[in-house]
């Protein structure tokens, strides 16, 4: 191949320098890389390390800051709100991950049927992931308004299921399970559509050799779908933990932390210090203590998923 | 899943369903096990949606009335909300800017991911799967980590309060999702058509141009689609570097400006919301498939 594009290169032709200088390889690997790793070092790489740089500092907004040590740190260590922040952004991850994926994997399944109306569906089911995350929790807050919430209405006045109207984010812990429910909702689709992808290429030959064999359905789903999934279940659950993990979006536009503070995320809790606090240097240093869990997040959901599938593959050899 | 499929497992061990090959669902099972669950997500899904559209049509009294109406439904529908946020805020302004960001990053972005997906996949140099991998790993890193460093950054450069602001560090999510997709489509396109043009003498710009790039025309639709999306609905930069409002994103725009002190107007807020999805709507209800394609694309490379 080489040879090849080499050969084309000494065809003697009446050419201007810079056509031949765009032709020649390494410069133009360097002119096509350059844009993009350009835009990624100043505006990706640069910022990371400033972030971490900045979590060591003092630094305030229009103030430049002093090299502090550990100082944010040691301040944070004894901060409640930043260890139930903690608490809550696990809470948040391992609760919606958990419905996302249990809740996708289903409605995954009910479509890899014979459906009739199967495109139709599938578009309509990815409309709450395309939508705005913002516009759509603010909806989600109409309906968790707590005099007229819709939800409350049906279970008081139309089933008569409840005495009063729930207070849903009013009180810390139904506040918790209402962005928890939302974060699902949003979910949902994205799990759902891939993990459709990776059942549809499972071969139908394997399900018609297992029926033959006399397999449940449960065992059908056990030793055929789930390890044919898991590669994708595991790019997938990656995604998924990273972005539940660092929510910014949802929390803001439904509680902004509140009730006093007992919602926030790490995200929310790094904003709230920042910008309107003013305090980059904590702020930052919130952020740079999200990045261990995001690392330990991304490595164990990636190997345990690919470990067992190596395992499995063992197995059956 | 879980928790259903094991009630479903016990049936057939008693035996009469193993008998045929294939198992044809009764219809009475298959509505109770397909279709009422999958109304419940679709009905579940789009409630909100619903609800907005609702919320967006009813008048005040109405709104705030669920004794004498019924809230599932508009009696007396009004475009009063519509009309309020469009003719005495600054909505579409902030429509504008928002069309404006999302536009020039996406292409600023295609720009940047066709050139860089055809060096690492094409051009192939040494270590190139390495640059691929390191702008893999640029996407898995979220802004709400980069924000601080950055809002300093954008500052210290004289851009904050500026949509340049905005068109530049929303390159950082879509050029790694760019990238990594295209890179996925290029692999689809057979090299000998490549090697044919080499042999007749074109340049590699002209292979990437007048061969590559019209061989990948769905693959740039659905990354330039996917790319609108979500500058379309990023938050957390938009809500950090701008803030004068009428420099406002919709999305920042509707959640900062549209509530005024204590008193939320949720017919305007609700108009608002659901304003600002219809242009991803619509683009989306053209691309269903791209945005399918080009979601599970990028998962599965």
């Amino acid at each position: 191949m080489a040879s090849r594009s080499e050969a084309s290169l000494w065809q003697g032709r009446q050419e201007n320098w810079l056509v031949r200088l765009f032709d020649w390889k390494p410069f133009l690997i360097v002119m096509c890389m350059l844009p993009a790793v350009g835009l990624l070092l100043v505006f990706l790489t640069y910022p990371l390390g400033l972030g971490i740089w900045l979590a060591f500092t003092d630094t305030r907004i229009g103030r430049a800051g002093e090299f502090v040590g550990l100082l944010n740190y040691e301040l944070l260590e004894t901060d409640r709100i930043f260890w139930m922040s903690v608490g809550n952004t696990i809470l948040y991850t391992v609760v919606a991950t958990i419905g996302k994926f249990g809740l996708g994997l289903w409605l995954a399944l009910l479509l890899n049927r014979h459906l009739p109306f199967k495109s139709f569906l599938r578009a309509i089911i990815l409309v709450p992931w395309i939508v705005p995350t913002v516009l759509s929790a603010i909806a989600f807050w109409w309906i968790y308004d707590p005099q007229f919430s819709i939800v409350s209405y049906v279970l008081v006045d139309v089933l008569g299921l409840r005495e009063t109207y729930i207070n849903f984010l009013g009180d810390p812990w139904n506040a918790r399970w209402s962005l928890i429910a939302a974060n699902i909702w949003r979910g949902i689709p994205f799990v759902a559509i891939c993990l459709l992808a990776g059942l549809q290429t499972i071969s139908p030959s394997l399900y018609e050799a297992a029926l033959l064999d006399g397999a449940t359905p449960w065992q059908r789903f056990r030793y055929i779908t789930f390890p044919m999934l898991l590669p994708i279940l595991a790019v997938v659950l990656t995604f998924s933990v990273l972005f539940t993990f660092t929510d910014f979006q949802l929390v803001y536009a439904i509680t902004r932390g509140g009730p006093v503070n007992s919602t926030h995320l790490m995200a929310t809790l790094a904003f709230q210090r920042a910008i309107p606090g003013g305090q980059l240097g904590e702020g930052s240093a919130i952020a740079v203590a999200m990045i261990p869990f995001l690392v330990f997040a991304t490595i164990f959901s990636y190997f345990a998923l690919a470990r067992r599938k190596w395992q499995q593959g063992e197995g059956n050899d | 899943m879980v928790e259903t499929r094991p009630e479903q497992a016990e049936r057939p061990i008693g035996g009469r369903e193993r008998v045929g090959v294939i198992q044809w669902e009764s219809v009475p099972r298959q509505i109770v096990t397909v279709w009422v669950p999958l109304a419940c997500f679709v009905i579940v899904l789009l409630f909100p949606f619903y609800w907005m559209a609702v919320t967006t049509l009813k008048s005040n009294e109405e709104l705030y009335n669920y004794r004498d109406f019924n809230p599932f439904w508009v009696h007396s529908p009004t475009l009063a909300n519509v009309y309020k946020l469009l003719f005495e805020t600054d909505y579409p302004q902030w429509l504008w800017n928002t069309m404006l960001v999302a536009v020039v990053s996406t292409f600023l972005s295609l720009f940047a991911s066709v050139l860089a997906a055809y060096a690492i996949q094409r051009l192939r140099f040494r270590g190139s799967q390495w640059v691929g991998l390191a702008i893999y790993l640029a996407y898995l890193v979220p802004p709400s980590i980069l924000f601080i460093p950055l809002a300093t950054m954008v500052y210290n450069l004289g851009l904050f309060d500026s949509p340049l602001a905005l068109i530049l560090t929303y390159p950082t999510f879509l050029i790694p999702f760019c990238t990594w997709l295209l890179i996925g489509y290029f692999k689809s396109i057979p090299y000998e058509l490549e090697e044919c043009a080499l042999i007749d003498g074109a340049t590699r710009l002209q292979i990437l141009w007048k061969i590559t790039l019209p061989l990948a025309v769905p693959g740039l639709i659905s990354a330039g689609i996917f790319a609108f999306t979500l500058s379309w609905n990023e938050f957390i930069y938009a809500l950090t570097f701008i803030q004068s409002s009428e420099k406002k994103t919709v999305p920042v725009a509707v959640l900062t400006q549209l509530v005024e002190g204590d008193v939320y107007h949720w017919g305007s807020l609700m108009a608002g919301a659901l304003l600002g999805s219809i242009p991803v709507a619509i683009i989306y209800s053209f691309f269903v498939e791209y945005y399918v394609s080009s979601l599970t694309g990028a998962v599965k490379e």
